[in-house]
């Protein structure tokens, strides 16, 4: 499958890319984050320390576990700070 | 109801002025406005990014959550995105009800959801360079005083 990965904050900043379109077969959002990991160093450098990593799902605020079965987007960012 | 994400200012007067505008029935009318808070003046101003396909859902979803919750009569959301500096406006939340005890409390509620669910990022830029704020315990202690949603 084909899905869109978003990165926003500093992870946008540390894997220098805002979005890109990912050609996977990861079954949850920790497989993705593993595959992902394992392409390049910045990457693993992002996902560093996941405690500090939020994930959406489709627009909705997700966990490691989720399964990525019919997903289209997926999103990665820190802590929400608005307000 | 409303919900704005916008990167103008906007004018608290004209916007209360406006969700009343005709009515009669509301008796209680509860606005919040957060600014861009100066560092003991080493702050340049800040960058505020934000994720636009979920910002809208999710603070539709938080909107209904309290509308769920209080009996509003009305409700306003307006939080702008991009380049801020120190003194300026960031947000507002406003609530009407028949009585001040709902008005108040919706209005701390959406701004405690908001807080740590509405998917937003600050960065500040001083002297020294840009930081990305970090989340605030004390901002996931507020979220917390709230019973999950149903």
């Amino acid at each position: 499958m084909t899905l869109d990965v978003l990165y926003f904050a500093w992870l946008r900043e540390r894997i220098g890319l805002p979005s890109e379109a990912v050609e996977t077969e990861a079954a949850t959002v920790a497989d993705l984050v593993a595959e992902l990991s394992a392409r390049e160093e910045r990457y693993a450098l992002a996902f560093a320390d996941m405690a500090a990593v939020r994930v959406a799902v489709d627009q909705e605020l997700r966990d490691l576990a989720t399964p990525l079965a019919g997903a289209r987007e997926v999103a990665f960012f820190p802590p929400m700070t608005g307000g | 109801m409303a919900i704005r994400v916008q990167t103008a200012d906007f004018d608290i007067g004209s916007e209360l002025a406006a969700l009343r505008a005709g009515r009669r029935d509301i008796g209680a009318l509860v606005s919040f406005t957060g600014l861009v808070r100066d560092l003991g003046g080493a702050l340049r101003g800040i960058e505020l990014e934000h994720y636009p396909a979920m910002t809208a859902r999710a603070l539709a979803g938080i909107e209904a959550e309290a509308r769920g919750r209080w009996p509003l009569q009305a409700s306003l959301v307006i939080h702008r995105f991009g380049q801020l500096a120190p003194g300026e406006q960031i947000m507002m939340v406003a609530t009407a009800a028949e009585h001040r005890a709902a008005a108040f409390a919706a209005a701390e509620f959406l701004m405690d959801y908001l807080k740590s669910r509405a998917p937003f990022w600050k960065k500040e830029t001083t002297a020294t360079g840009e930081v990305w704020v970090d989340a605030r315990a004390a901002d996931a202690a507020a979220l917390a005083r709230w019973a999950p949603p149903s």
